[in-house]
């Protein structure tokens, strides 16, 4: 089967970022916990290829580490919708037109009524700012989603025939939505997942930037943007290198979710309406 | 239909009761004490405890919650802890900056996503359409807070073509105040309006491919006769309801655009509530969000279900 | 005949608006400010920020801080002493009108001060009114205050912004409506944006040279420089985006001032955390301290260091840098002896300024380098407050104390580093009581140099002033006495 064009390059595109996030466990070109200050604002060169920060910190090796960051918040926000929301949207679509149905629904609304970022910062400043209360922050509204996607996946396969001869035969509804149902909509959890990982991606950068996510020293690309605000007439590269990297890394996840949709199913976007 | 209307009124209620005492909740276990942050260092204990009183903050949970319900009933949001004047005076001030703004991002990203979109859609498969989605894609991954950093870099600093930022208030004169509108405007709807173009090509492609528009087509209409005549209306509803949805984030979700423009909007009020521990002002604005976010998606259900009967029986 | 006359009069016009709008020295004036007051009663609480609006412009106190830190008559034009130091009798300018019309007299100062120093006084500073015994009107322009012991420095508190004068007719919506005496009259506030004052006509005192003045509220760093590049922006005193100094001094249409400020920043030592109370611990953490790294990584070259709690543009300043010098290896050997080969972890909160955002990122690397792993909570100050401030829950933290000579906190033991000298609080009681100069002189000195031994807290720096001012401003001040941003003196040239 020929693999669709997006796929490739948007695989390509996030591939690099995770390798760097990974092999920055391992190594980097300077240590990112060392300040230089005498080394500052240096343009990019053959030592530091993207330039030193307003610290005088590589800016290469900061982009590696925050790579890190990025990943790991985004990654562990779609599991927590995924681990909640999944079951929660399959309960939902077995007690159809059942008052439960009707309730997660409601709850659902209530979750994507909430302007999400605000309640971020809420949470952030009940709980203090950290990457831990950042995934809370931005998993909470991940699991609607996933509700929402599973129970409207689900919905179109309880109708289907052989899911009514399996009720006919006794099979409890639990039975039913993990052995049936679940792989059947796993395609489309695959690309939402792309999509919210993408989304976590932007919505740790935002967090970042206003301060509440990951605490210094420890590097993060929507910090870095911060920091580099009030200097970026005079060093730009301070400002270009982390927006790229937010750019690149959003736009790889993008493109392989855009290109898995082609290759899993076109008829699933049907279903999701 | 009127049925129909009735349940979600209901639920619509219930949804609203629900906000309020998880904002209520949320908001109380918040830290800090407003007095003591208003104080400052050197004040002393005796002082603190005399404008606790004063604010109100020595209460019971039950009795402030039913005092702040009652009060937004009837339109009085309390007093704002750090500037001492009706929270009312502060929305009133801030949604005269908040809502242009919104409307105006929404305005931008729709006069760009729609013929963007239709022209996609219409050429299919061809280089526009390719460059069309490519570019869309880049869009829908930049950071709207980095771009309004790089339009102030371009066009504030160095062309000097707008202010940086701040906003004259339209006692100054309408068109000066919709200038400093224009480049938040601009970085809030760049993102949208990929993100709607993209969707109006899917839904005007989704269409297309319908039963009715191959009939359409079968009895002699062209391609574009087929978009303008039938496709267009009912592509149409699915993005008026991204728009919806849109409006509402763009309300909320400025809060970091009207920083980094320094606009005295409701969603930086917010902000510098959370920050001053003002209780009152996070807790009326928030509630006062979620309730027209709440309130737009039930209009939208009502228009939806109104136009589209299908969807008003128990499906 | 009626052709010449439409051109004659077009030109006239067309002359009459050009002359107009080129010929008249700009008479208003726009400064940025970091921080919004939260109101605008600086007699009911403790925000520097209100002060920074309404100091000398709308309200005014007996006395008044000038702009090289001394002190001048305000709307007291003289004042007797008595000679056992408890008695003083204010005579107070006469024809003194409040912005609402009526007068300012003995019974409006009575009022202000009793009302400072009632049991439910709100006012940030109450222990500056706390040692009148009573306040007297003796007539209407003559006030009696008596002291229940004598206090050197009761004339330069009350020129203090706590200590202006207000009116009971008034004082009820001080809040959002404040009532002064002032050379500028409060005009109007738009929450989160400006506040607007305009020229009192009916001034008692010199006539200034502004019409209008606008303070606009940015706090965001990046903002700021903005709006300063842009020309939204005529003034910006204590501005907050130091990196971006250069450019404004390379570019003519703008001024850099420097200037000092009362404001010691310090690296504050929990004295009681486990670690921190160990005397050996507390000199290693000062010589693992890099101080012109931090001044010129965080404050991009402004400041000077300071060895001890003091002011280094006072006259009694003592230099003991050289007592925490920059000694990693002396640190580490210390952190040994005292019981940690391998170093420690500890927390270090920040409230929001940079020079503690940034200064603490500095300084957690230099104390990684020889062991100590502090831990940064970048906090809002109200968490600050809570934490820090009131819970003495930290090990470490960075804030710069603003007030002018307040060595004496070091006196008090539940302050919130928890320093307890039984010897240094004798010394600041003596040195109250006394007002001979050279004694009060030698105790200055004294008591900077038991703090400085003792190694209290990490001395850091002075924090500097710098103002970004239009190039045509004159008389904005450089130095920040008090806080306040005084624009009685200031004019454009034009």
């Amino acid at each position: 089967m020929k693999l669709p064009r997006t796929l490739i390059f948007g695989g390509i595109l996030f591939a690099t970022f995770l390798f760097a996030a990974l092999a920055s466990f391992f190594w980097t070109p300077e240590n990112v916990e060392v300040l230089k200050i005498t080394s500052r604002f240096k343009l990019p060169s053959v030592i530091n290829w993207f330039g030193t920060d307003h610290f005088g910190r590589d800016i290469f090796s900061m982009i590696m580490v925050g790579a890190r960051t990025s990943i790991a918040v985004a990654v562990v926000a779609v599991g927590i919708g995924i681990i909640i929301g999944v079951p929660l949207g399959l309960w939902a679509a077995s007690r159809h037109g059942h008052w439960l149905d009707d309730l997660i629904m409601r709850g659902n609304d209530l979750v994507f009524a909430f302007p999400s970022l605000i309640i971020a910062i809420l949470i952030t400043a009940v709980f203090g700012p950290s990457a831990f209360n950042a995934i809370i922050a931005i998993g909470i509204f991940n699991v609607p989603v996933f509700a929402r996607i599973s129970r409207g996946g689900a919905l179109s396969i309880w109708n289907l025939d052989y899911i009514l001869s399996a009720r006919v035969a006794g099979k409890g509804t639990f039975r039913i939505s993990a052995e049936h149902i679940l792989p059947n909509i796993a395609n489309l959890l695959i690309v939402q997942g792309t999509i919210q990982f993408s989304l976590g991606i932007l919505a740790e950068a935002a967090l970042s930037y206003v301060g509440l996510g990951v605490q210094p020293p420890t590097p993060s690309w929507g910090r870095m943007l911060a920091d580099s605000q009030t200097m970026i007439s005079f060093a730009p590269h301070l400002a270009l290198f982390p927006g790229f990297a937010i750019i690149l890394t959003v736009l790889g996840l993008n493109l392989m979710g855009d290109g898995l949709r082609d290759i899993l199913d076109p008829r699933i976007r049907r279903a999701q309406k | 239909m009127l049925h129909f209307a009735f349940t979600r009124l209901i639920s619509l209620s219930l949804s609203l009761i629900a906000a309020s005492v998880v904002i209520f909740s949320v908001i109380e276990i918040i830290p800090g004490d407003p007095a003591s942050f208003m104080l400052g260092i050197n004040a002393q204990p005796d002082t603190i405890a005399a404008l606790r009183d004063q604010l109100g903050l020595n209460g019971s949970i039950i009795s402030r919650y039913f005092n702040w319900i009652s009060g937004m009933l009837t339109g009085d949001f309390g007093i704002s802890y750090t500037y001492r004047v009706p929270v009312s005076e502060l929305i009133m001030a801030r949604v005269w900056i908040s809502l242009p703004l919104a409307i105006y991002a929404l305005a931008i990203s729709t006069l760009i996503a729609f013929p963007v979109g239709l022209i996609a859609a219409a050429n299919r498969g061809r280089p526009v359409d390719l460059t069309i989605m490519g570019t869309t894609q880049l869009g829908v991954a930049i950071p709207n807070f980095w771009f309004a950093m790089i339009l102030v870099l371009i066009f504030a600093i160095n062309l000097r073509w707008f202010s940086a930022g701040g906003f004259p208030g339209w006692d100054q004169g309408f068109l000066l105040s919709i200038k400093s509108l224009t480049l938040p405007a601009i970085a809030l709807a760049l993102p949208q309006a990929s993100i709607l173009a993209r969707i109006m090509r899917s839904s005007i492609l989704d269409t297309l491919d319908q039963d009715y528009v191959r009939t359409a087509r079968a009895k002699g209409l062209t391609r574009s006769q087929a978009i303008w005549r039938h496709a267009l209306k009912n592509a149409m509803i699915p993005v008026l309801t991204i728009i919806g949805m849109q409006f509402s984030f763009l309300m909320a979700g400025a809060i970091i655009i009207e920083n980094v423009f320094f606009l005295p909007g409701l969603g930086r009020l917010i902000f510098q509530g959370i920050t001053q521990r003002d209780l009152i002002v996070v807790e009326s604005v928030v509630m006062l969000l979620v309730f027209a976010v709440i309130t737009v998606t039930f209009i939208v259900d009502i228009t939806y279900a109104a136009v589209d009967p299908r969807l008003r029986r128990k499906q | 005949m009626n052709f010449y006359l439409k051109k004659i009069a077009a030109t006239s016009a067309i002359l009459l608006s050009t002359a107009m709008l080129s010929h008249a020295a700009q008479t208003d004036i726009t400064i940025g400010m970091q921080l919004e007051p939260p109101n605008l009663d600086p007699t009911g609480g403790a925000a520097g920020a209100i002060d920074q609006v309404v100091y000398a412009n709308i309200f005014e106190g007996l006395t008044r801080y000038q702009a090289d830190g001394s002190i001048a008559p305000a709307l007291a034009k003289s004042w007797d002493i008595s000679s056992d130091g408890l008695t003083y009798t204010f005579h107070l300018n006469e024809g003194v009108k409040f912005h609402d019309g009526t007068a300012m007299d003995a019974e409006d100062v009575k009022f202000s001060l009793d009302r400072a120093r009632s049991e439910d006084s709100t006012n940030a500073q109450k222990a500056l009114f706390a040692g009148i015994a009573s306040v007297d009107v003796v007539d209407a322009s003559t006030v009696k205050v008596t002291l229940s012991s004598p206090n050197g420095g009761f004339i330069t508190n009350m020129a203090w912004g706590d200590a202006v004068i207000v009116a009971p007719e008034s004082i009820a919506n001080a809040a959002t409506s404040p009532i002064g005496t002032g050379p500028f009259v409060f005009s109007n506030w738009v929450q989160g944006d400006r506040i607007e004052m305009s020229k009192n006509d009916n001034y008692w005192g010199a006539p200034i040279a502004l019409k209008k003045a606008t303070f606009k509220f940015i706090s965001d760093p990046t903002a700021a420089f903005a709006a300063m590049m842009a020309g939204d922006l005529d003034a910006f005193p204590g501005y907050p985006a130091p990196e971006t100094l250069p450019q404004f001094a390379a570019d003519p249409r703008f001024t850099v001032i420097g200037g000092n400020t009362e404001g010691e920043t310090i690296l504050s030592t929990n004295n009681k955390d486990e670690h921190f109370s160990n005397l050996k611990v507390r000199k290693a953490l000062a010589h693992a301290i890099n101080r012109q790294e931090i001044i010129d990584g965080a404050m991009f070259g402004y400041g000077k260091p300071i060895g001890t709690h003091f002011a280094p543009h006072h006259p009694d300043y003592v230099d003991l840098t050289a007592n925490s010098n920059y000694d990693p290896e002396l640190s580490k050997k210390l952190l040994a002896e005292a019981g940690y080969p391998n170093g420690f972890d500890t927390t270090l909160k920040l409230p929001p300024p940079s020079y503690a955002r940034r200064g603490g990122e500095i300084i957690a690397a230099q104390l990684r380098a020889v062991g100590i792993n502090a831990e940064i909570s970048n906090l809002e100050w109200a968490d600050w407050l809570k934490q820090v401030f009131k819970g003495k829950d930290y090990g470490l933290t960075i804030v710069s104390h603003t007030e002018p000579m307040d060595i004496g906190i070091y006196a008090r033991p539940a302050y919130y580093f928890q320093y307890d000298n039984p010897d240094f609080q004798q010394l600041m009681k003596d040195l109250t009581a006394e007002s001979d100069p050279a004694a009060r002189s030698n105790m200055l000195k004294k008591a900077q140099r038991i703090i400085s031994d003792d190694y209290v807290n990490g001395y850091l720096f002075q924090l500097a002033r710098t103002s970004v001012i239009n190039s045509k401003i004159n008389g904005m001040w450089e130095n920040s006495p008090t806080q306040a941003t005084d624009l009685t003196g200031v004019s454009w040239s034009d």
